[in-house]
């Protein structure tokens, strides 16, 4: 039986007194597919934060590859972790964003190079040649020594996620990575995602509103609900024997759309 | 008659005699001005770290160093500092004028890089948290170079007004040109030559600089803007 790479468990979030989430429990295996679908503010997007350390769980415990995330041991007593713990942990763990987010002062190439090169120590010659090849495969190859700014919003994505590759993460975060998107740019980007879920062994968790898409690629469907997992399991299991009254609902106006 | 109230002459025999301050007026504005720049990092940093009594103290002191005259500070550095027991030190003139303007700006300079680190968005601090960038490496390569471009005509604004205010270290003794000028008009019982000098002197830097400062600033708001019309013009070319 292969271990969880991630564990969550009974985690709870709430930003002052609105609760997020209330008690998930989740396990993310090692190349494991998952989908997080539900209606907005249902906490999609807190379940990733929470494991990139953007947020941190008001309780509950998430472990990653054996470790607590949020706490960590002093003096035989658990304690909460500080940075340095935060940052030993987090190194598996790599994160697109609905906005990019990506260093408008450096090039294309710069922005995937920065981190192997800076947080990993790792070989300058042998970062390029990965960071280049790695942007040629999301298609961006002729645009190396461009900045951010002279691109369309498919295209930084592109770089956003050639950038996260490059770091070799165990698992990989998507947070809503088309949704700031205008329409006709939603497929470029949809196709690298495909292409990553097909051809690499890290797990990815996918918060998206991409219904079919989602459908499409994951192993495992989350619907999540008033800050609950309300229901688990493959896609056709989730969509077409499920008999939880709110999915349907919720799936329904995504087809009537 | 006239030469009763304006003398060529009394101008030609003050012009070298000011212009002889001129290497310590600007001098001492470059040195104020860089232990500004360093010091303001110092208010920044201390001001982000969370700690309530401590961001009270930091908060008060500078809100104290700000809210008192720059004159009273150079006094207080020059005259009274040597007096107080065990940590008292006598300072040259040009020491004290350093560190009593020095400080009296870093709190505003502090402020500025403040507002710089602020408007930098708050994905790049999630990214770099996603890409496990060190603290160290965090701030120097992901926010401030984004934060600092942006506060450069400011901070130019602020050297300029800096540069303004050099005079008052005349008052403890810094042979600046007012120094200088005031010195000739009273051993020669003429002011309006040498002090019409020192205020040309102060028009011809500081207008200069201001319409450069101007230039900088219409240059930081379109960089990245700039790269990219550039970047086009190229290709445009080649194509």
């Amino acid at each position: 039986m292969v271990e969880p790479i991630v564990k969550y468990r009974n985690v709870h979030k709430a930003f002052g007194d609105f609760k997020v989430l209330k008690g998930i429990d989740l396990d993310i295996f090692p190349a494991e597919k998952i989908a997080v679908i539900g209606p907005s503010g249902s906490g999609k997007t807190t379940i990733i934060r929470m494991l990139m350390t953007l947020e941190e769980p008001t309780s509950g415990d998430i472990i990653v590859d054996g470790t607590n995330l949020w706490k960590m041991e002093k003096n035989g007593e658990l304690i909460r972790a500080n940075e340095k713990h935060l940052r030993d942990v987090r190194g598996d763990i790599g994160m697109v964003f609905q906005h990019f987010n990506l260093f408008p002062h450096m090039t294309i190439l710069e922005n995937c190079m920065s981190a192997p090169i800076h947080v990993k120590k790792e070989d300058k010659n042998e970062v390029r040649e990965r960071a280049i090849q790695m942007l040629e495969r999301v298609g961006l190859g002729d645009k190396l020594n461009n900045y951010p700014n002279q691109l369309s919003g498919g295209q930084k994505q592109r770089v956003a996620m050639a950038r996260a590759l490059v770091m070799r993460p165990k698992i990989m975060l998507f947070d809503e990575v088309t949704s700031a998107l205008d329409p006709e740019l939603v497929g470029e980007v949809l196709e690298v995602i495909r292409d990553i879920a097909r051809n690499d062994d890290m797990a990815m968790v996918l918060v998206t509103h991409e219904m079919d898409f989602a459908l499409d690629i994951a192993d495992k469907v989350l619907f999540l609900d008033e800050g609950v997992i309300a229901e688990q399991g493959t896609a056709s299991e989730v969509i077409e024997h499920s008999t939880n009254e709110r999915l349907q609902t919720f799936l329904h106006r995504f087809r009537s759309v | 008659m006239n030469s009763t109230y304006w003398s060529w002459d009394t101008f030609s025999e003050a012009l070298p005699i000011v212009l002889k301050g001129l290497g310590i007026t600007v001098g001492l504005t470059i040195t104020s001005f860089l232990f500004a720049l360093i010091f303001g990092f110092v208010w920044t940093f201390l001001r982000r770290i969370r700690n309530k009594p401590l961001n009270w103290i930091i908060t008060w002191v500078m809100e104290f160093i700000r809210s008192t005259p720059p004159l009273v500070q150079l006094f207080f550095i020059y005259y009274a500092w040597p007096m107080i027991p065990g940590i008292g030190v006598t300072l040259s003139p040009f020491t004290s004028a350093v560190i009593g303007l020095g400080i009296h700006f870093s709190t505003y300079i502090g402020e500025i890089y403040r507002s710089g680190i602020e408007a930098v968005d708050k994905g790049q601090w999630e990214a770099a948290k996603a890409l496990n960038f060190s603290t160290v490496d965090k701030w120097r390569r992901i926010i401030l170079p984004q934060a600092l471009p942006p506060t450069i005509p400011m901070l130019g604004n602020y050297f300029i007004i800096m540069f303004k205010e050099v005079p008052l270290a005349s008052t403890i003794g810094v042979a600046g040109i007012l120094l200088m000028a005031n010195t000739y008009g009273a051993q020669n019982w003429a002011y309006l030559e040498p002090l019409t000098i020192v205020g040309i002197i102060f028009l011809l830097l500081s207008y200069p600089s201001a319409i450069l400062i101007k230039k900088l600033e219409i240059k930081m708001n379109t960089r990245f803007d700039k790269k990219a019309t550039l970047e086009n013009t190229k290709k445009g070319a080649v194509m």
